[in-house]
């Protein structure tokens, strides 16, 4: 938690103080938004995905420099993944799997997740192995192209093999369940009753603190700081005898794999998906969360993931109402001035605060002089 | 007697994908234009010409709209001409607010700063497009006499006739402007090295902006020809041309400006005679709403193979 606390770094009461009171008010959120309507819980869930995705692409943006405009593409790898795997889908279309699984394809999550961040790392190298070489501004237009590929493919490959049954999408696929205990319905922990959407928020944020966790500790690792040498300075990093290939490569992987883990949790948590969720636009709105939060700066994507996740919910009690009272009728609708604003917003950020709302203390981190601070205080 | 039928059929289905892909090309050309010469001189990709694209075929369409309403008895090719000439000064406006705002003062600023920008404005125009314009896709109308030009089977309409030969003079126009004029001469030394070229009493604000005036003119020409080509408008409907046109300038050679030409013409026929025969050659298994992806492909095929296009000189990494 010092990271995210660094004023406190010094006092170990303090840090154990302010996770707890974080730890404790996280527990009562969905409780508090529940007040508002279960609609507001979700958003809350929705946010948690959207800080596994914006930290994902953070990797790659934030810490490698890499430009990539097509990072929806890893998450609909993710939702389409677990969509085949656990609905009846495939086996009404193909007898032969029908008769291989007689009762119907159903996976654990334990199989499933890992899956999802093994098959979404591949898509990453996959597509990170061509454009090694490219700036990045090449490399934006080539990622671009990648994720309106994988679009293009799931909206199509219908026929000759009804594989995502084009822009239907596919529908029933199974809720989250541990064993017998599903996620789907209601259920009571220490006789308190929690709703499914409930359920789905606190297994999202145990997997989103999984996430920053696994963030944090890359930062400081040895391949964070070779991410952020490539990113300040790629062929001096290469004469300081990083090897940029493989860490690009690490990078796009990595970034993927929280992707796709989060795709996996979106198709279960709606019971749906379809090409339309996989479009450009998501593309452009994890980045805007990134840009917007801090490039680079885990609490500040965080923050940011969080800002432009709840914002549409805000956005859409907020909008029709008041152009209902001021002018009698909706003028904009709630989902178009959430993109002119996302658009703005980055446009403004780059020209006023490039480095976002809640900017990174100094080049990134400084784990050298915290390290030897330690040692100096441990001795 | 069959086979000789069949044969021509062939033949024939071939020069209509051509005609196709020549005109679809032309188009493509002239966008690609205008990524080709800011890239040249600035190494932005201009992220927002698509859209600037859609703002004059908009703008080309209400003017129109208005006239046919105004003077219903205004000769068709008059009204498309007063369209198009309402939507150059519309689109260079535009385009000088972006580059002035979004990307002047970041000119110094690491890549990553402008390209984040560009989008962020590409965003702005397509819902401040859709809220002026509505989402609904809108009839262009049909100006020009429908009158086809047929051999054999393949027929093309005087509309595309015109569009490929409108490109081919204004890309003439372009060459001689950028090759014989002062400030053509202004914009490659600009190109070449802005601060070498300002000691030499070349302005290089003003050969920025004129750049970019430039661009979305043959942008608004652009729209427009896309519009009444294929008789329909839309707020989203220069996003797409415009990453292709893009793609054509990367396969001609990014900053050429002859490469932006072949690069578009060719992209243009690659497509057309692709969704023509993906078809047969994939034994159904592919149909033509694969169209898109072709242009992607070639892009990642040309930055592999030949990252500094077909006619681009090999440049140093600047990044």
């Amino acid at each position: 938690m010092s990271d995210f606390f660094p004023r406190l770094r010094n006092s170990r009461t303090a840090v154990w103080a302010a996770t707890a009171l974080v730890a404790a008010v996280l527990v009562l959120l969905p409780f508090v938004f529940g007040q508002m309507g279960n609609a507001w819980v979700r958003a809350l869930a929705f946010a948690l995905l959207y800080i596994m995705l914006a930290l994902g692409l953070n990797i790659v943006v934030g810490f490698a420099g890499l430009l990539d405009l097509g990072y929806i593409a890893f998450y609909a790898v993710g939702a389409y993944m677990y969509a085949l795997l656990a609905s009846p889908h495939l086996t009404a279309n193909f007898p032969w799997i029908a008769q291989t699984f007689p009762d119907g394809l159903h996976n654990s999550i334990w199989l499933v997740i890992p899956l999802g961040a093994g098959l979404a790392a591949a898509f990453g190298i996959l597509l990170g192995a061509p454009v090694l070489k490219l700036r990045g501004d090449y490399l934006a237009i080539v990622t671009l192209g990648f994720g309106e590929i994988i679009r293009i493919f799931l909206n199509n490959l219908n026929a000759p093999l009804n594989i995502t049954n084009g822009p239907q999408g596919i529908t029933l696929i199974d809720p989250i369940s541990f064993g017998a205990f599903s996620l789907a319905k209601t259920q009571s922990i220490l006789g308190i009753e929690l709703p499914s959407v409930h359920l789905y928020y606190y297994f999202f944020l145990i997997l989103a603190i999984v996430t920053i966790v696994i963030c944090i500790r890359l930062q400081d690792s040895r391949l964070g700081r070779a991410w952020m040498a490539i990113r300040e300075d790629e062929l001096a990093a290469k004469a300081m005898g990083i090897n940029v290939r493989n860490v690009k490569l690490l990078a796009f992987s990595l970034g993927a794999t929280f992707g796709g883990v989060a795709g996996a949790m979106f198709s279960a948590f709606q019971g749906f998906v379809s090409p339309e969720s996989f479009t450009l636009n998501e593309s452009i709105i994890v980045l805007a969360m990134i840009v917007l939060g801090g490039l680079g700066h885990i609490p500040g994507v965080v923050l940011g993931a969080i800002l432009l996740a709840i914002f549409p919910e805000l956005l859409r009690h907020t909008v029709g109402p008041v152009q209902n009272f001021l002018f009698g009728h909706v003028i904009v609708e709630a989902e178009v001035l959430r993109m002119m604003l996302y658009g703005l917003a980055m446009v403004l950020i780059m020209l006023y605060r490039p480095k976002g709302l809640w900017p990174a203390p100094e080049h990134g981190i400084n784990p050298s002089n915290r390290r030897v601070a330690g040692k100096a205080q441990a001795g | 007697m069959r086979g000789l039928n069949a044969a021509r059929g062939r033949m024939d289905t071939f020069i209509q994908q051509t005609l196709n892909g020549l005109v679809l090309g032309s188009m493509y050309s002239l966008i690609a234009l205008g990524y080709t010469m800011v890239y040249g001189i600035l190494n932005l990709i201009n992220f927002a010409h698509g859209d600037v694209l859609t703002v004059g075929a908009l703008t080309a369409l209400s003017t129109i709209l208005f006239l046919q309403a105004a003077f219903p008895d205004m000769p068709g090719w008059l009204v498309m001409l007063t369209g198009l000439l309402a939507a150059i000064p519309v689109c260079v406006v535009l385009s000088l607010v972006i580059e002035r705002v979004a990307y002047r003062p970041l000119r110094n600023a690491p890549r990553l700063a402008p390209l984040i920008t560009a989008i962020g404005v590409s965003i702005v125009i397509q819902t401040v497009a859709m809220l002026v314009w509505g989402r609904s896709y809108m009839t262009f109308p049909q100006l020009i006499p429908d009158a086809p030009v047929t051999y054999g089977e393949a027929t093309i309409t005087l509309t595309k006739l015109m569009v490929i030969g409108l490109s081919a003079a204004v890309m003439i126009g372009l060459m001689l402007l950028v090759n014989r004029t002062r400030l053509g001469r202004a914009m490659r030394a600009t190109a070449e090295n802005p601060r070498v070229a300002g000691l030499m009493g070349v302005n290089p604000n003003f050969v920025i902006a004129m750049t970019f005036a430039i661009g979305a003119s043959l942008a608004a020409l652009a729209g427009v020809m896309l519009a009444a080509t294929y008789g329909v408008a839309h707020f989203y409907m220069g996003f797409l041309p415009g990453l292709k046109a893009f793609t054509a300038a990367v396969l001609g050679g990014i900053g050429n400006i002859p490469g932006a030409m072949l690069g578009g013409l060719l992209l243009g026929l690659i497509e057309a005679l692709g969704a023509g025969y993906i078809g047969q050659l994939t034994g159904g298994v592919l149909g033509s709403h694969y169209q898109d992806i072709f242009a992607f492909l070639i892009l990642v095929l040309v930055l592999i193979f030949r990252p500094s296009g077909l006619l681009g000189e090999r440049v140093a990494d600047r990044a």
